[in-house]
């Protein structure tokens, strides 16, 4: 290995590092929100802090319990979203290519049509 | 020149093989796009032993293959985005020569993930989906660095071999 290898590697590791940083130091909000698309429409924003199953059109099926999201059933062939790890901080998202659903966490926004008729 | 068309065929079996192996690792990192990308050997050593263009249409034939074989219509498309991407970046530097086959290698596993990456933006048109990136660049250099030892070891022992002028 070359010494500009090793100087590449050390690049790339600092960027990754970089946008970690960025995602961890962004200020946690209490009370969050799970916001649903399908095929870039909105389709939902749920509690986090509510258990509950959200079926995603007859296609996904999206579990919130412990103030964790976690993608339970998918009909898609490779089903990366169900293997995906449960996700709870803001920002983080669970994605489903196959069927365009993104499942996104936010902090809580006021006033939300949702927010009043949960 | 018929000597050539041989060796493109045998290392598109090559590659096919890999990319079969690579469907047979049952671990499941937690992170989509994440994994070893064996296939890619074959790839850097064509680059390095045939002509770009020969690198660049086993690419896409590879991929066209393992994806009717192995995957579907998007996991073709988000492959041979990252496909591209990741072997212009290694003709690039390669050319340039200020890395060694490893080094090489650490960029194209980069750009693999970048490429991919910037389809799914396209695709679900959301920025979420950058909560990704630290994970996948780590990633793409961590299998880049190993698919450059392996090819590195490789494209020592075959040096005398030439792909028939």
């Amino acid at each position: 290995m070359k010494k500009n290898d090793w100087i590449l590697l050390g690049i790339v590791f600092a960027a990754a590092a970089c946008f970690l940083g960025i995602w961890l130091l962004k200020p946690e909000s209490e009370k969050k929100q799970v916001e649903v698309t399908v095929d870039r429409k909105f389709y939902g924003t749920y509690r986090l802090d509510k258990d509950q199953t959200i079926d995603i059109g007859g296609m996904n099926v999206l579990v919130i319990e412990n103030g964790q999201v976690k993608m339970k059933e998918a009909d898609c062939p490779d089903l990366l979203c169900v293997h995906h790890k449960a996700i709870s901080k803001d920002g983080e998202s669970i994605i489903c290519l196959p069927n365009k659903i993104v499942v996104t966490i936010h902090g809580e926004e006021e006033n939300t049509v949702d927010g009043m008729t949960n | 020149m018929k000597n050539r068309a041989a060796y493109f065929g045998v290392f598109t079996a090559l590659a096919l093989i890999f990319s079969y192996v690579e469907t047979l690792i049952p671990i499941q990192f937690g992170i989509p796009g994440v994994k070893l990308g064996l296939a890619n050997l074959i790839i850097v050593i064509m680059l390095y032993k045939g002509t770009v263009r020969e690198a660049f249409l086993l690419s896409i034939v590879r991929i066209l293959l393992s994806g009717f074989l192995f995957g579907n219509l998007f996991s073709i498309v988000y492959s041979l985005a990252g496909g591209v991407c990741s072997l212009l970046v290694m003709y690039i530097l390669k050319k340039r020569g200020t890395f060694s086959v490893i080094g090489v290698s650490i960029a194209g596993g980069v750009f693999h993930n970048i490429g991919q990456l910037s389809i799914a933006m396209a695709v679900v048109e959301t920025v979420a989906i950058g909560y990704y990136l630290p994970a996948l660049l780590a990633a793409g250099a961590l299998t880049g660095a190993l698919i450059g030892v392996v090819s590195d070891a490789v494209l020592k022992r075959t040096a005398k071999m030439n792909l028939g002028q």
